[in-house]
């Protein structure tokens, strides 16, 4: 009855790795973009609290500082995981140019999307933004008043008269909410795309999920540019008054700070 | 109607090869694509110029010979449609119409528009069929297949191979001819056995023949003149997650 078949599909060649899979590489991009992803979510919505006030915004940014060692732990992993994102990234890019390389006279393109024929380009455009936007906010290098700035009522770094300080130069407005569009553009493709590498689509489905994909690209868009068009349309405002410092003796000036004096960089 | 062809020559596989403009005269809106091709091709012969080489069979519509990128677009203008299907009505008088090749990599070209497609060949030999024993033919409906599986498994199975996905490609990925044989068998009952070993061999196999990656554009859907769905792609994806989660545990 049973007899074995001379041929069998399951002779692969041995180069079948994970990693040199077409497939493999794109299912790490897929994991590595949803860690990217819920990291621009939370970071959004860490952002929106500025509405919320001078004391929440900062306290907000305290209760992340007070993590410790365990900041440090999530920073490296997201380092991680964006080089591992990046690498892929060009990696799949490098070979996507060689699997063509003789070009059409006549290019066309019937259905693809600007945005998903521009990740590479918006990808790194958004990597150069974030190097600055780290230096500008997390590291504070680029700008001495940053530093200066007296603690807040509670004692807390004042992320808020920061933020502020910042976006009143409305080069960086500018600047922040172009790199935010281009995020948002990689977005809106990336989350349609990240379903399919992991073959999560259907046919049934698939119009919902492009929308899908396109509403959260807008939502984070809306969310992001809140703050610089905020704080240039004057909705937020530097705190009144000075802080107080009342029950803590700031090493810091006491002084109110002046924007002018900071002297723009 | 009279046309402007702007047409790829290259002697052979080593020549460097170059755009050349012929004029098609007296062209009948009726006539198909392939046969205004003919009839510039009797004058050139008439000329003594080589006449243009390209890939046809059936001129029906169903063999996947036809491979023509026609303005940009592999197999022309009209969707769901093969070049061979293509009609001069979809082109006005006095147009411009630039004829290359299929571009990629693992397709090179032979001569003037006609590419080598056996990469798509050693693919199928990697995984694209089952294994049965011969001798008498079973019972028809000796195995049921659910309405939803078979209609899966038959729009999938449209694929004539013809490369056009890959043509249209911006990364010359193979993924959605890939796709749709890893999911045609993987609907089927007879495809069940061999179906992790099916989905790591061709992935593989496709690989190695220098296709590229997708980045999801679905350009290749919007070109196939079978109109298969980039969800095949998808079906390929799981297919091949699950066969490594499958082997390496
Ligand atoms: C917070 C930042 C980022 C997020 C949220 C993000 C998210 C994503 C997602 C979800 C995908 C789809 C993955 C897939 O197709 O399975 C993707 C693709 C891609 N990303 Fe990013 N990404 C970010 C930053 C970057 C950076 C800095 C680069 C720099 C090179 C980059 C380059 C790419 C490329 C080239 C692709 C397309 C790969 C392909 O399909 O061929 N991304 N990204
Ligand atoms: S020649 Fe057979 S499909 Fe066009």
């Amino acid at each position: 009855m049973s007899s074995t078949p001379t041929t069998s599909p399951a002779q692969s060649p041995s180069s079948a790795t994970f990693i040199s899979a077409s497939i493999g590489k794109k299912v790490l991009m897929a994991f590595s973009g949803i860690v990217a992803l819920s990291f621009v979510v939370g970071h959004m919505l860490g952002n929106l609290q500025i509405f919320l006030g001078q004391e929440r915004l900062n306290a907000y940014g305290e209760s992340l500082q007070s993590l410790g060692a365990g900041l440090w732990v999530i920073r490296i992993s997201l380092l991680l995981f964006f080089a591992l994102h990046i690498w892929m990234g060009v990696k799949l890019k490098a070979e996507n140019l060689k699997a063509r390389p003789v070009r059409y006279k006549f290019n066309e393109t019937v259905k693809a999307s600007i945005s998903s024929r521009t990740m590479i380009w918006s990808g790194t455009t958004i990597l150069a933004f974030f190097v600055y936007h780290i230096l500008h906010f997390t590291a504070r290098t680029t700008d001495p008043r940053f530093l200066q700035l007296p603690l807040d009522m509670a004692g807390n770094y004042d992320i808020y008269s920061m933020i502020i300080l910042g976006f009143e130069n409305p080069v960086n407005a500018a600047v922040y909410i172009i790199a935010v569009g281009l995020l948002c553009t990689h977005i809106s493709h990336g989350i349609y795309s990240m379903f399919q590498s992991l073959g999560l689509t259907s046919p049934s489905c698939n119009k919902t999920l492009h929308r899908f994909a396109h509403a959260v690209a807008l939502i984070l868009f809306l969310g992001f540019s809140a703050v610089p068009v905020g704080v240039i349309t004057g909705a937020l405002k530097l705190p009144k008054n000075p802080p107080s410092n009342n029950h803590l003796q700031s090493a810091q000036s006491l002084e109110p700070i002046s924007i002018e004096s900071g002297g723009e960089s | 109607m009279n046309i402007t062809l702007h047409v790829w020559r290259q002697k052979d596989a080593n020549d460097p090869g170059a755009m050349e403009v012929y004029t098609a005269k007296d062209v009948s809106a009726d006539s198909s694509f392939l046969e205004m091709l003919d009839m510039v091709n009797e004058d050139l012969a008439q000329k003594g110029i080589d006449p243009i080489h390209f890939d046809h069979d059936c001129r029906e519509g169903i063999c996947g010979m036809c491979s023509l990128v026609i303005n940009g677009v592999p197999h022309g203008p009209q969707a769901a449609t093969t070049a061979c299907q293509l009609h001069m009505r979809s082109f006005k008088d006095g147009d411009a119409i630039y004829i290359e090749p299929f571009r990629a990599r693992a397709f090179p070209v032979l001569k003037d528009t006609i590419v080598d497609r056996t990469a798509f060949d050693r693919i199928m030999q990697a995984g694209g069929f089952i294994s049965v024993n011969t001798g008498g033919a079973p019972d028809a409906n000796a195995i049921p297949i659910p309405k939803t599986a078979a209609d899966k498994a038959m729009d999938a199975a449209a694929c004539i191979g013809c490369g056009a996905c890959v043509a249209a490609c911006k990364n010359g990925s193979a993924m959605l001819f890939v796709g749709a044989k890893v999911t045609q068998f993987a609907n089927l009952p007879q495809g069940q056995s061999e179906k992790a070993a099916r989905a790591k061999a061709m992935v593989a196999q496709m690989d190695l023949e220098g296709f590229g990656n997708c980045s999801n554009y679905s350009e290749c859907e919007a070109v196939c003149p079978k109109e298969i769905k980039v969800e095949v792609i998808a079906r390929m994806n799981r297919e091949f997650l699950g066969a490594t989660v499958k082997s390496s545990s």
